[in-house]
């Protein structure tokens, strides 16, 4: 990446208009011309630098429903339970943290009671607590990680 | 709020993201039947709604050297919780924050965040500038790095949505 790629980067973080020739929009704030940006773009996702260059969404703004769930999984069960957890579909993805609570997931369904079932489901396949920490709140993150 | 069927299937059209085109909104419309304008007026709709946050760039954390993340949670008085989120998010590193209930005994934290840095102790300097910053050098909290990340899937909705996407993207492997 070099300094243009890195402005690239932190400018279009925050947002991108929604109009009939965007990149050349985005590219005049940038002082630099359209075809420029669509070449730089392509290059950081072949890169993997972006992943992904579009909207993002609220699950719940399509009537689903997402969550943050943990448990407390015995050391020598880690994997067993990571698998059966795993196994289900709405278990969006699931990390190893170092606590007492050393396993967390978010859970993303179609519908809010799909959150109840699946932890159900979970805490009779595993024997083992599920605590469901839904959001109650954002606070809107302002800055995104510089390049 | 109601999402029609023709708005699910531009969204799952989005599902990789815009076309790399001079006009991509007139690609994908030409995806679904849909003339420029009409993709144009759908996707401000949704805009408008709330059900889109923002259009922008998803970027892998890793790839841009942030290496290491941490769950960081704080037992804020609910008195201050607002103020404190806000605060927070406000803080260079802070790439997640959410207030979320507490379930004790187990667990008796209310505030989340989620914080990335080049390695370890550059999280934890940044933890401690946004504790000092938000007010909360005082109030319990612990951190949580991450550890081995056993799953990532492609949504259920097609694209990802903004919570999730902000959570897959904080992992080394991502």
């Amino acid at each position: 990446m070099d300094e243009l790629d890195r402005r690239i980067v932190n400018a279009l973080q925050g947002g991108f208009p929604v109009c009939e020739r965007p990149f050349a929009a985005a590219a005049e704030g940038l002082g630099i011309d359209e075809a420029t940006l669509l070449a730089r773009l392509a290059a950081l996702r072949a890169e993997g630098v972006l992943s992904r260059f579009g909207p993002l969404w609220k699950a719940e703004g399509l009537g689903g429903a997402v969550t943050l769930a943990a448990m407390a999984v015995p050391t020598e069960r880690f994997e067993a339970v990571a698998a059966l957890v795993n196994a289900h579909p709405e278990v969006a993805h699931n990390y190893e943290r170092d606590h007492r609570l050393n396993m967390w997931f978010v859970l993303a369904t179609e519908s809010a009671a799909a959150i109840a079932v699946t932890i159900r489901a979970i805490e009779a396949e595993t024997g083992l607590a599920v605590l469901n920490m839904p959001r109650e709140a954002e606070y809107h993150v302002g800055l995104r990680l510089e390049a | 709020m109601d999402v029609t069927e023709a708005e699910r299937a531009l969204l799952a059209a989005l599902a990789d993201g815009l076309p790399l085109h001079p006009r991509p909104f007139a690609a994908l419309g030409e995806t679904l039947g849909l003339s420029e304008g009409e993709t144009l007026a759908a996707l401000r709709g949704l805009q408008a709604r709330g059900v889109v946050r923002r259009f922008g760039v998803v970027v892998r954390h890793h790839e841009l050297g942030y290496r290491a993340n941490a769950m960081v949670v704080w037992d804020v008085p609910d008195g201050m919780v607002e103020a404190a989120g806000r605060a927070l998010a406000a803080a260079p590193g802070v790439t997640l924050c959410y207030r979320r209930p507490r379930r004790p005994p187990a667990w008796p934290y209310n505030l989340f965040c989620m914080i990335h840095g080049r390695d370890r102790a550059a999280v934890l300097r940044a933890l401690d500038w946004a504790a000092e910053a938000a007010g909360l050098r005082e109030v319990p909290r612990e951190v949580l790095f991450s550890g081995r990340r056993f799953k990532q899937r492609g949504a259920v909705f097609g694209p990802a949505p903004a919570e999730e996407v902000a959570w897959t993207s904080s992992t080394a492997a991502s």
